[in-house]
Parts: C-alpha cells; sequence; structure tokens
C-alpha cells in the first residue's frame, strides 16, 4: 500500500506534526514499505476473533472516587516543569487567536 | 565481578561496604563509558545513599534484599528530583517530580540507584541509535550496535557498570539487548511489574524487567519489583507472590517446547546452530523436548507494528510543547504543537506517530488496528495451545549477532525484523527471558525462554540449570 503526498500530509494534521515537503517522498517510501509489511494480516481469517483486551483477562478496574492529595514538594516539581507559567498556573495560549496578524 | 547477591550478602554481613562497592561501580564507569555511551549520567547522591545504607547495616537494622547494591535504571524510568529524557530533545530539560514504582520498590528494598542509561527515543528501535544523545556500543565490538531499545542498561551490567540494571520490553527491547550483549534480560508478565512513572510507549505492551549476569539475580530483582499498585491499573492483584529459591537446580521430566516457525531458513546458520546446542543440553539432562507449532507466529511481526504505533501515538499526544518538555511557540496553538513535536521528536518517533495514526484514522481503524487486535487473540491462543503439552518454549531470542552501527539505521523495516523472534511474548503477555548460550565470530548469542503468563518460576527454573552446567554468562568483554 502506498501513501499519497495528500494523505501524508493529512496524517500529519491528525498527528500535529509538521511535516517538510522535502520529507514527502522518504515518508511515502518508508511508511509504503511497513504497510506492505502489514498488509500480511489479510492472509489472516479473522472472522469471529474477538480483539484482545487483557492477557490476565482484566476487563474494568473499579476504584472509589476518592481524592488523593499530592505532596508539596511533587506539586512543586510539577509546577517548574511547565514551559510558560504566571505563579502557580499553567500559562497557554488562547485557541481562537490569530496571531499573524 | 560479584552478582547483586553476592554483593548484597557482603554488605549484610559487614565484609564489605556499600560505599566501597559503588565507588568500583562509578570509577568502572569513569573508565569506560566515554567510549560506550551506556550511561548519560550518574546520580550524585549515589555515595551519600550507599553511606545511609552502611550506617543503618552498622546499627544493626536489616538493609533489605538488595541492601547497598548498585542498580542503573534506563532513562525512560522516572527518579525524583533527576533528568529523565527517554533518549529525545522534547525531554531535554526535563527532571521527574516523582519516584515511579519500581524507583521506590528498589530504593525500598536497598538499592543504591546510581544512574541512567541511554535508550532509543522513547523506546522506539533494535538498536540504540535512535538517541538524542548519541548512540551506545556493544562492548564486545565498539563498532557493532548493543541491540535496543534497552542498549545502555545490557551494556552496563555487560561492562560492569553494576551488577543489576533496569530496562523495559515493549517488543523485546529486555531481550533482544540482552542477547546481543551477552546478559540475562528478563521481560515480566503483563501485569506483574507497575508501570506507574515509566514514560509510556504502548501501553498494553510495556513492561518493565531486569538485566542481570545470572538468572537468580534476575529473579531477586522481580521479586523486588513485582506486585500490583494502585497506581496501575493494569498490574494483577496476587500475582506478587514471593518467587521460591532457586535451589532446586533440576529440569528431568521438564518439557521444552520447540517452536518450528522459529527455526526458518533464511536465519543465520550458525545463531540456529547455537541455540540448538542449548536446547540439547535441556535433552542432555532429562527433559523432554517437544516440537511445536505456533502457526500464527508469522503475523506476530504485522500485527505488532500496527498496535505499537497506534498507542504510542496515542501516548504521545501529551507532548504538545504546553504541559512539560521543549516548546516552540507558534504564531497560532496549531502552529505550537506541530513545531515543538516536529522539532523535539526525532525521525523513528515521528515515523510511528505517523503510521499509528494512520492506523487509527478514519476509514483504516478496521483495515489495520481492529484486525491487529483480532490477530493478537489468534496469536495468544496458539501460546494457550501449546502451554498445555509444554511448561517452557525455547527459541533464538534475535536471528543475528550484534550489527555494524548504521547498518540498519536507514531501513526501517529491517530494523523492525530484528524483534521477530520476540514481539511475540508482548502480544500474548507472557513472560520471556534471555539467557547467554554461546558465540558467533566472537559476539554473544541468546537463547530465549518463553513461559505461560505468570509462570516466571519456569523460566527461572530452566535458564538457572542452564547457568549450572554452562559458563557463558561468567564470560567478559
Amino acid at each position: 500500500m502506498s501513501l499519497t503526498n495528500e494523505e501524508i500530509l493529512h496524517i500529519a494534521t491528525l498527528a500535529r506534526l509538521r511535516v517538510e515537503p522535502e520529507d514527502l517522498p522518504r515518508y511515502a517510501e518508508q511508511l509504503g514499505s511497513i504497510l506492505e509489511y502489514v498488509a500480511k494480516l489479510d492472509e489472516l481469517e479473522i472472522d469471529g476473533v474477538t480483539e484482545l483486551a487483557h492477557g490476565a483477562g482484566l476487563t474494568n478496574v473499579f476504584r472509589q472516587d476518592t481524592i488523593a492529595p499530592v505532596e508539596a514538594d511533587v506539586r512543586h516539581r510539577v509546577i517548574a516543569a511547565f514551559p510558560h507559567r504566571e505563579g502557580d498556573l499553567l500559562e497557554v495560549p488562547a485557541v481562537f487567536v490569530d496571531r499573524t496578524e | 565481578m560479584d552478582t547483586a547477591i553476592e554483593m548484597a550478602r557482603d554488605v549484610r554481613e559487614g565484609k564489605r561496604s556499600s560505599e566501597e562497592i559503588v565507588q568500583e561501580c562509578l570509577d568502572r564507569i569513569e573508565g569506560g563509558n566515554e567510549k560506550l555511551n551506556a550511561l548519560l549520567g550518574t546520580f550524585d547522591d549515589a555515595l551519600e545513599r550507599a553511606r545511609g545504607i552502611d550506617e543503618r547495616r552498622t546499627a544493626g537494622e536489616d538493609v533489605g534484599p538488595l541492601g547497598g547494591v548498585p542498580v542503573i535504571l534506563k532513562d525512560n524510568m522516572l527518579v525524583k528530583g533527576e533528568r529523565c529524557t527517554a533518549g529525545s530533545r522534547i525531554l531535554e530539560n526535563y527532571d521527574a517530580p516523582y519516584d515511579a514504582t519500581v524507583t521506590k520498590r528498589l530504593r525500598a528494598a536497598g538499592a543504591v540507584l546510581i544512574g541512567r542509561s541511554n535508550c532509543d527515543e522513547f523506546a522506539m528501535g533494535s538498536s540504540t541509535e535512535n538517541s538524542h544523545y548519541g548512540p551506545t556500543r556493544n562492548p564486545w565490538d565498539t563498532d557493532r550496535v548493543p541491540g535496543g531499545s534497552s542498549g545502555g542498561s545490557a551494556v552496563a551490567v555487560a561492562a560492569g557498570f553494576a551488577p543489576l540494571a533496569f530496562g523495559s520490553d515493549t517488543g523485546g527491547s529486555i531481550r533482544q539487548p540482552a542477547s546481543l550483549c551477552g546478559v540475562v534480560g528478563l521481560k515480566p508478565t503483563y501485569g506483574r511489574v507497575s508501570r506507574h512513572g515509566l514514560v509510556a510507549l504502548a501501553s498494553s505492551l510495556d513492561q518493565i524487567g531486569p538485566f542481570a549476569r545470572t538468572v537468580e539475580d534476575a529473579a531477586l530483582a522481580l521479586e523486588v519489583i513485582q506486585g500490583d499498585d494502585p497506581l496501575d491499573a493494569t498490574t494483577v492483584a496476587g500475582a506478587d507472590a514471593s518467587i521460591p529459591e532457586l535451589l532446586e537446580r533440576d529440569v528431568k521430566g521438564m518439557r521444552v517446547g520447540v517452536p518450528k516457525e522459529y527455526f526458518l531458513e533464511g536465519m543465520d546458520e550458525d545463531v540456529r546452530r547455537t541455540v540448538m546446542d542449548a536446547i540439547a543440553v535441556y535433552e542432555k539432562a532429562g527433559a523432554n523436548i517437544v516440537e511445536i507449532s505456533l502457526p500464527n507466529a508469522p503475523y506476530a511481526l504485522a500485527s505488532y507494528y500496527v498496535v505499537m504505533p497506534s498507542e504510542a501515538c496515542s501516548n504521545l499526544g501529551r507532548f504538545d510543547g504546553i504541559r512539560f518538555g521543549y516548546s516552540s511557540e507558534g504564531s497560532t496553538l496549531l502552529e505550537t504543537y506541530e513545531r515543538s513535536r516536529g522539532e523535539g521528536f526525532g525521525p523513528e518517533v515521528r515515523r510511528r506517530i505517523m503510521l499509528g495514526t494512520f492506523a487509527l484514522s478514519k476509514g483504516y481503524a478496521d483495515a489495520f488496528y481492529r484486525k491487529a487486535l483480532k490477530a493478537r487473540t489468534l496469536i495468544k491462543r496458539d501460546f494457550d495451545d501449546a502451554f498445555k503439552d509444554v511448561d517452557v518454549i525455547a527459541t533464538p531470542t534475535s536471528p543475528s549477532v550484534a550489527w555494524p552501527i548504521g547498518e540498519k539505521f536507514n531501513d526501517p523495516l529491517a530494523m523492525y525484523l530484528a524483534d521477530i523472534y520476540t514481539v511475540s511474548a508482548n502480544m500474548a503477555t507472557i513472560p520471556g527471558m534471555s539467557i547467554p548460550c554461546g558465540f558467533v565470530n566472537e559476539l554473544p548469542v541468546g537463547l530465549q525462554l518463553l513461559g505461560r503468563t505468570f509462570d516466571e518460576y519456569a523460566l527461572f527454573r530452566a535458564g538457572a540449570y542452564y547457568q549450572s552446567v554452562t559458563d557463558w554468562h561468567t564470560r567478559t568483554p
């Protein structure tokens, strides 16, 4: 299976990855060869086979919805890892603003 | 170099101090790491922690089963306050805010964490060439790869930087580098070891496990890190039964399965012969060698290369340039995402994100992702059937010995094929262990032992027997 440039750019947008035009042929070649290999799966009879979820047969694991406090030290370290912050608050760019203007 | 069990005993009996043992390892790292690039950093508090263990011992306290023993962690497990890069540029400046569960359990057992080891970026690779921090080199031949993705941890044990190191195994990332570096590597049953604090690659496949020189050390390490954890809902309660002492070094009557699909034409003939010689050791000891068939084995790698990237692209969604890690600001929010991820992730990570996004995308999810999950059921069924007749399965760990650095770097599919014998265990969630079983052209070969879910003991029994009658594991580069 091979992917067109449009398909690759569409996947890149879905994946939130910037792909430069000069990289398109390499993506087409490498993803194409992997997908060709993966197409082996078409040989399998899989009608009626269920999808594997957990090997030991676990399904849902329920617990009480209780608030567990985070140690102050851990909290400080998480905050320190924010790329941009104002005080203890994570600063994020606005979603509906176009800053190109 | 002493084993972890010997070091712990010496510390407990006051024959040697932990400080002395840790200092020796740090000296070896100082002398050897520049060439091998196995470690990305050592921990400044290692000697202080070692002295703390020595003081507690002097005061008559029980310092734990790994009391005073130096250990190394792959750089995708969190150690509070220490850098954790997962081999990626995107985490170049990331300091772990808390300890992984495995880290906590090692500390509680008295282990002294001394450093963090190099790996393929986000554990994606089979050669440790995909690290943003440069490739790790194989100590048996420094022009060759150590395998991957936990190559740094495998090399650390092979080079004597520590008696124990830990890695993560999603499709072979512990067993394959263990094989290529001539050490023991164990991937436990999925659900036995908590993944809390492990940088996620593929959540239904990832499992943390040890590298060691001896099977006994690997068993002790598993005993320390295993057990259910409220912070990882996929851990299985009751799976943490104590692993019995491995005094019984006997495999008489043990049924060893040899799957015909794992010894096909085209594999390295010398590797094949070396592994068959290892299986003959069991036959000589009175084990029953049974030829078995795993008919869906040829589909395991194809299924894996759909499931793994699908889960990976989802897990890596958290790296957005907003919450933590590398951030490159654009003129719109979308551009910030695309730039941060495009610049922060290396080529293999981007490739797998693209692959996974495609396999999950509208119109393709049924043909790829869901089909792969069904194939996964068939692969697991093969093993369930096989384990009705055998106690362990013996195979090669890797189709070849270590290859020259650069050889497969630009051919992702060729690199993926290096995992052909290891991915099945992750897909079927069963435990697997690689033990050194000989050399081809002075490069180590590994024997892979696979067992029933939660029956790591069978692997330890078979592995410990093998090491009691062979000396491959005592050779050093």
